[in-house]
């Protein structure tokens, strides 16, 4: 008797098994999609698209590209979310399989996983942001945050009453290191005797260390803190608007990273945020998605987006902080950076040299 | 080197508060036999009730929001931790697996929320944050009031008085003899007429609600909004302090309070005269060296209550 209804169990769950997998495989055959017709996706890192950041801004230019083409979400344009890094290579393939034309990867955390998955499939268009991966089929997406971070840092420098200002960075990488080269030098170009204090959180999601740092900086008599750290920059604006509320006079500014931090500055009827550096990761990713869609794939070359292609840039939303002479400071060295006649340097070795030649 | 007192100090009591008032549930659940791996979790369901409350109800509030957000966060985990009591007391399930499960339980719930309701993948920030406040007339006090009552945020202090009154009702009150006995030797408590289960779910329900405040505080004072990265670690921390703490309220508070101590001398430290010429990355890792350094050589053993983690079925010896 017990057996029996040991069998029948068995025998209601293998239906139940072949009716769902009957379903699943009917919706991936219709989802395949027609040849004729363009489609992208992109496979964020584990920010999400609403992560205030780059994969964010991406998505927009996702779905800015999508409607001046006419494309719908979904069927024609999506984006797949990684929760964690094991989700980047089984997105990618997903996206493979479902005959996506063109995969950006958003972010360098997902460099390694493009290169391993565009080597064995040769056919797909890959793009990488913020990260170079040197394979025939794959766009490399870089931006020249250093130049951003040189007019923040001459910004900075303008602003700081105490000649003291900070830089808080997430993890110390070859990328952060240009935010912090350029951010360096900028400062250093307005007050040569500026003195820059430089910390590293050593992860891109404590806003508790995050929050550390910056009170040990305004502590220690730094006005301007510049942060390129994720959600630990999360910190630097709770320490900043903490200090601003009990002392409303003070000078406590951060400038903010990637897209526009304004709004994560306010506080009452004041505003802690001095600046954004803005990094158009939109305008990237859109541009290289027309120029796949019109055939002229980059595939393994190096694009790269500065303060002259509109690709870097800085906010000027803050009105009262950030007065005519910053405006007019930055404005000037934003000439001279688009003219060559001053590069920003991006690596150790390179801010040396230029702090040699001031 | 006052300076660096006058930093150092006020760095680790904002930092240590919100792993004090998780450490303390976590005690609360372990002294009654119930090992508490969900912190983590509860502390996640804590800080996405007060971010929530504090944003659809700081218009309406005003400046008790933040209060009333920490009064919301701590009814939120209290109920959520059923979720942890119900199998792990009554169904007898295995208790570190429930308390994983918890974990990723309350990260998934925190964040398909916050979609529902803001239709984002994380908030704003909250508008109606705690601020660091003089504590009048202490922070006059020449040296001590600088660096115990300048610009600090009352939860410090709440967490610590809390830290004695958990110690005074686990080990000076009937109802803490109880916990501590259904921890220790649950079938003589029993027999002795104490409601095993009972008093199980009440120390589990303790802990959630405690680690519910710690969430919250932590996302009022530091992060200011809710993610899937808000409450990174934080909970599994707290349960190193109730070791370390060996299962003792002050301990755990002593123990948190150190970590607040290693991490900020890790900031600190590149300004002190003589730490300053010692490479960046060793001061990283340095709060996580002291702690492995204390945990095995300075205070001894650490023993956990006898009936820690095993679920308690009547009439068996």
């Amino acid at each position: 008797m017990k057996m029996r209804r040991y069998a029948v169990l068995l025998g209601l769950l293998l239906i139940v098994g072949v009716v769902l997998s009957a379903c699943g495989s009917g919706g991936s055959s219709e989802q395949g999609g027609s040849d004729n017709s363009f489609e992208t996706a992109m496979v964020t890192d584990t920010g999400g698209i609403d992560d205030k950041s780059f994969n964010q801004s991406a998505w927009e230019g996702l779905t800015q590209f999508g409607g001046d083409n006419g494309l719908k979400e979904d069927a024609g344009y999506s984006y797949l979310q990684s929760n964690s890094a094991s989700d980047y290579v089984t997105n990618l393939n997903r996206l493979v399989q479902s005959n996506t034309d063109l995969i950006f990867g958003i972010g360098f955390k997902l460099a390694e996983d493009i290169g391993t998955v565009a080597d064995q499939h040769k056919d797909t268009h890959f793009a990488i942001v913020d990260s170079v991966v040197d394979k025939e089929n794959v766009a490399s997406i870089v931006f020249e945050e250093q130049q951003g971070s040189f007019l923040a840092g001459v910004a900075a420098a303008m602003k700081s009453e105490s000649g003291k200002i900070g830089f808080v960075g997430g993890e110390e990488s070859e990328l952060i290191k240009k935010f912090e080269a350029g951010y360096v030098a900028g400062a250093k170009s307005v007050n040569k005797d500026i003195e820059v204090d430089v910390q590293y959180a050593g992860s891109f999601g404590a806003p508790d260390k995050g929050k550390l740092i910056a009170s040990n900086m305004y502590n220690s008599g730094v006005d301007v803190i510049y942060h390129s750290a994720g959600g630990t920059g999360n910190g630097v604006f709770a320490q900043a608007k903490d200090l601003k509320n009990n002392n409303p006079e003070g000078n406590y500014w951060v400038i903010g990273v990637d897209r526009d931090q304004y709004e994560e500055g306010q506080i009452g009827d004041n505003n802690v945020t001095l600046t954004s550096m803005l990094k158009a990761v939109d305008v990237a990713v859109a541009d290289v998605a027309k120029q796949s869609k019109d055939g002229e794939f980059p595939g393994g070359e190096i694009v790269s987006y500065g303060l002259k292609d509109d690709g870097i840039n800085i906010a000027e939303t803050n009105k009262d902080a950030y007065t005519e002479d910053i405006k007019a400071a930055v404005n000037e060295w934003k000439q001279k950076l688009v003219n060559g006649d001053v590069t920003a340097p991006s690596t150790d070795a390179e801010l040396k040299e230029y702090q040699d030649s001031l | 080197m006052l300076d660096i007192l006058y930093s150092l100090i006020p760095q680790t009591l904002f930092f240590a508060a919100p792993l004090i008032f998780t450490a303390l549930g976590g005690v609360y659940s372990e002294r009654s036999g119930v090992i508490n791996i969900g912190l983590e979790g509860l502390m996640v369901i804590g800080a996405f009730a007060a971010v929530t409350f504090n944003l659809l109800y700081a218009d309406a509030l005003g400046a008790m929001t933040p209060w009333i957000s920490l009064l919301v966060a701590m009814v939120a985990s209290a109920v959520f931790s059923l979720l942890l009591a119900i199998p792990a007391i009554t169904f007898r399930a295995d208790q570190t697996v429930t308390g994983v499960a918890i974990n990723m339980l309350a990260l998934g719930f925190g964040v398909f929320m916050i979609k529902q309701i803001f239709n984002k993948g994380q908030t704003e920030f909250i508008s109606e944050p705690i601020y660091t406040k003089d504590v009048p007339g202490l922070v006059d006090i020449p040296v001590i009031g600088d660096m115990f009552f300048n610009n600090m945020y009352i939860t410090s202090y709440i967490a610590i008085a809390l830290s004695f009154v958990a110690w005074y009702v686990l080990f000076k009150t009937p109802f803490g003899l109880r916990i501590r006995a259904v921890g220790e030797h649950p079938m003589a408590a029993d027999t002795n007429g104490i409601k095993v289960y009972t008093t199980r779910y009440i120390a589990v329900i303790i802990s959630g609600a405690l680690a519910g405040i710690g969430g919250g505080v932590f996302a009022m004072t530091i992060s200011l909004n809710f993610s899937v990265s808000t409450i990174a670690g934080q909970g599994f921390m707290a349960i190193a302090a109730v070791i370390f703490g060996k299962w003792n309220p002050l301990g755990a508070m002593g123990a948190a309070l150190f970590f607040g101590f290693a991490q900020s001398l890790s900031v600190v430290g590149s300004s002190i005269p003589l730490l300053e010429n010692v490479p960046q990355v060793y001061l990283l890792i340095a709060p996580y060296v002291l702690t492995i350094l204390a945990l095995a050589g300075f205070i001894g053993r650490s023993v956990a209550p006898k009936a820690s983690g095993v679920p308690y079925i009547k009439g068996s010896r």
